[in-house]
């Protein structure tokens, strides 16, 4: 098999180390929105660490979580954020790999395995909301009849007085950025077609 | 019997005539278009009032804040008066902000606010406020509304001259309204020529924006009553009237109202500053008190200072000239370009206007009518830029707009009166209801007036709104003063009595504001900055309760081991780090106020117990849904019975 033209090695080359920005932006946003919080409160979901959208705010969502019975969100206590950037860390190598190799099947493998671990981490994050939601203290103060709090993986949801919003963050679309820069080599390097 | 009867019937006849008089013509009458004063003065729902409003509380001690134009009371900020309402003055953390050199004192008489400067415009800082009774001067912090420094002024009684800003606030200047003998002598008080005495002080604020009384001038015994600084041309010099320069000591209303003139003295600031760095002048013995507020450990500290630097202007040439003006002045206003110095004669039947220029001149030029107490008097005429005819009677206070208008409030005719700075002519005049004092335009005592709106602040109320027995609320009415033909539009009451009142852009105050404290950065004493650490430990007959609060419970919420006897001090910390969420804190039966707790905030309710039994205590801010849960239990138990010190949450 003939290598890949130098061009679309560069942009394998640049599709893999665009993940690095994963590890400076947020993955995933969740918003509570409430006519109590005129200014705002929310989660941050980066590759490691789950963080308020302001230093207050994971504290005052665990404050307002344990009224309904809900878990606290302890960061350090989430194996997903321990394990994730070493998965990134994998993609960025291996893309940086296959570029330097140039070879196309290659770079299909990538996608595909890119593929499945995002399919394999949404699956993870809704389970983590399901049991956030659903596994609930029955000591809580508040409890509703049928009432569960998983927030929507992507989209809205009204949960008692408050809407929560989740929504990709920056890392998210860096990350469609990725694949969309793979899958144009992958494309680009088809086999000529036979005259 | 029959002329009493009559005297009866005649009084009741007057009685009659003056309720006609004030109830049959409606006095809103003349406003025309409420409508469109209405809509000037709305602010909808969700929005903003354009200012910030910090209206004195007088006889309250406070300062009130107002939105403008809306008139609506938005916060009250404890300064001079313990405030139940959330424990200043009354708690461990804030009480020493209240001492002084006679001891503890919880109340006082706030007169005057002053937003700080630079380059003669306002800030944005701080503001500071006058203590007039126990003289004394307070900083407040305009990042968290807090009074963070409280400074006593000895050799002084009746702090009415203050608390008066230099161009840069290099300076915050006090005056002795009450000239005293000093030194606290004991004297017979017709000695008042021989023996008594006033004071001007200048307080710097320091680099760290601390205060520090640097130097004082000792002058006559007459009564100093308001003052300004110089700006622009005139910066370098403040401005103090004076009356009562008949130095009389009894019956002052007949006795100090005889001489045609009295004195504004003109104080070369600068100079003294300089006479004060080289150490001219003499370190006297003084007791006074320097309070202040440490955020670091949320905790208010009292400094005793023992001595204080004294100039005598009729032994230090240049500190001080006197301008002959008419008739006891009230208020001295300096024009915007710092050109013009505007006294208010209050019983004068015109409204003198003097010069900075010419001043300079006739100091140069020597010309002088005499000397009171080594201190040179100016001669009117040489000084006098001109006088504003027909003013109104009982002239007080001006401020400016920035457009070349002066406004003036006139006390007995109860009115308003716009005139020309250039041709001190009246331009236009409306009434206030009822006889307004000081009158406030946002910046209008600065280099940059905002011409926009007026406030009278009236000293009369009457009428004005629902009846409430005989004390009332003070009224204040917001004018325009946009257009050439002053409009009212709107009228409402104020807290205490505002003498005085500033205001500010909000959008220069509103984005620094503080919404919580950092608990990481709470270093109070004793703090507890979590569930874990916090404890009950007894100390011979004193116990100290390291208490949390976070929506909705405290921790330890049942106590036990207090004996009768004790003296428990609960340290509240408020975990809470989000933005108003106060906690309060109430136990049964203690002789104090509650403690209101700020996110991340510590504060500390001393309790000694009364009574045997369990005592209750609970949350007194509604904080959140299960408010009403948010309670504990302390067992007191009779003296010497031993008790094991227990503490718990949820157990």
């Amino acid at each position: 098999m003939e290598a890949m033209k130098k061009q679309n090695m560069i942009i394998m080359g640049v599709a893999a180390l665009l993940l690095g920005l994963v590890y400076l932006f947020p993955i995933w946003s969740i918003d509570l929105q409430a006519p109590q919080y005129p200014e705002g409160i929310g989660l941050n979901i980066s590759i490691n660490v789950i963080e308020g959208k302001r230093p207050q705010d994971l504290q005052n969502i665990n404050g307002l979580n344990h009224y309904i019975g809900m878990k606290p969100i302890v960061p350090d206590s989430i194996p997903e954020l321990k394990i994730m950037p070493y998965i990134f860390a994998f993609l960025i190598v291996t893309g940086l790999l296959i570029a330097g190799f140039g070879n196309r099947n290659y770079v299909l493998a990538w996608l595909i395995l890119f593929g499945v671990l995002a399919v394999v981490g949404l699956v993870d994050f809704y389970l983590w909301e399901y049991d956030y939601g659903h596994n609930l203290d029955p000591n809580a103060p508040i409890k509703v009849p049928g009432m569960s709090y998983q927030p929507p993986l992507i989209g809205s949801k009204q949960l008692l007085n408050i809407r929560a919003v989740s929504l990709p963050h920056i890392g998210f679309y860096i990350s469609i950025l990725s694949i969309s820069l793979a899958s144009l080599v992958w494309w680009r390097e088809r086999p000529a077609k036979e005259a | 019997m029959k002329t009493k009867t009559l005297k009866h019937l005649l009084s009741l006849f007057t009685v009659l005539f003056i309720g006609v008089a004030f109830f049959g013509c409606n006095s809103q009458s003349e406003l025309g278009s409420n409508s469109d004063a209405a809509q000037k003065v709305y602010v909808a729902p969700g929005e903003y009032d354009e200012y910030y409003g910090f209206f004195s509380g007088g006889f309250n001690g406070q300062m009130g804040v107002y939105g403008l134009p809306s008139g609506r009371h938005i916060y009250t900020i404890p300064v001079f008066s313990q405030a139940p309402v959330n424990g200043y003055g009354y708690n461990e953390e804030t009480k020493a902000m209240l001492e002084t050199s006679y001891g503890f004192i919880p109340w006082g008489d706030a007169h005057h606010p002053e937003l700080s400067q630079t380059n003669g415009e306002i800030d944005g800082r701080y503001i500071f406020i006058n203590e007039n009774n126990t003289p004394r001067l307070a900083k407040i912090d305009l990042k968290s509304f807090q009074t963070t420094e409280i400074i006593e002024i000895p050799n002084s009684a009746g702090n009415h001259a203050s608390p008066f800003v230099t161009q840069n606030t290099e300076y915050i200047s006090a005056a002795t309204r009450f000239s005293i003998p000093l030194d606290d002598t004991d004297v017979p008080i017709n000695s008042y020529k021989k023996n008594f005495q006033g004071t001007i002080s200048f307080i710097k604020l320091q680099d760290d924006g601390s205060m520090k009384l640097d130097f004082q001038l000792l002058v006559p015994g007459f009564n100093y009553d308001l003052s300004h600084s110089g700006k622009g041309p005139s910066h370098g010099w403040s401005f103090f009237t004076s009356y009562n320069s008949e130095e009389a000591h009894t019956l002052l209303e007949i006795n100090a109202s005889k001489n045609d003139k009295d004195f504004i003295a003109a104080v070369n600031w600068k100079k003294a500053a300089e006479y004060a760095a080289a150490g001219k002048g003499e370190m006297v013995k003084a007791d006074y008190r320097r309070n202040y507020y440490d955020h670091d450990k949320h905790m208010a500290y009292s400094e005793k200072h023992t001595e204080v630097r004294v100039l005598d202007p009729s032994e230090l040439e240049g500190i001080i000239y006197y301008l002959p003006t008419p008739k006891s002045p009230h208020g001295v206003d300096v024009t915007p370009d710092g050109k013009l110095i505007v006294a208010g004669g209050k019983l004068s039947t015109v409204i003198p206007v003097h010069s900075f220029d010419k001043m300079i001149k006739a100091i140069e030029n020597e010309e002088f009518e005499g000397e009171v107490y080594g201190i040179p008097v100016l001669k009117y005429e040489s000084i006098l830029a001109g006088e504003v005819e027909n003013p109104g009677l009982g002239p007080l206070h001006t401020e400016f707009d920035g457009k070349g208008n002066a406004y003036t409030t006139a006390f007995i005719t109860s009115e308003i009166v716009k005139w020309s700075l250039e041709t001190f002519e009246v331009l236009d005049r409306i009434d206030t209801y009822y006889s307004p004092g000081h009158l406030m335009i946002p910046g209008g005592d600065t280099r940059k007036p905002d011409g926009k709106y007026l406030v009278a602040l009236n000293k009369i109320t009457k009428d004005r709104y629902l009846p409430t027995g005989p004390e009332m609320f003070h009224s204040a009415q917001l004018i325009d003063i946009s257009g050439d033909k002053m409009k009212l539009l709107l009228d409402f009451p104020t807290e205490g009595e505002p003498h005085y009142a500033q205001a500010v852009k909000a959008e220069l105050l509103m984005k620094d504001q503080v919404r919580f404290y950092k608990l990481a950065e709470n270093n109070h004493p004793y703090v507890t900055r979590s569930e874990s650490e916090t404890k009950v430990v007894r100390d011979g007959k004193t116990v100290h309760v390291y208490m949390t609060s976070i929506r909705s419970h405290f921790t330890p919420d049942n106590i036990e081991g207090i004996e009768i006897g004790d003296k428990v001090y609960f340290h509240v910390t408020n975990l809470e780090q989000d933005w108003d969420v106060p906690h309060g804190f109430a136990v049964q039966g203690a002789r104090t106020a509650e403690i209101l707790i700020m996110p991340g905030e510590t504060r500390t309710l001393v309790w000694e117990p009364q009574k045997v039994g369990v005592q209750p205590f609970y949350c007194t801010d509604f904080c959140s849904a299960l408010h009403q849960e948010m309670q504990g239990y302390v067992r007191v138990s009779p003296a010497g019975s031993n008790t094991p010190i227990k503490y718990s949450t949820g157990k």
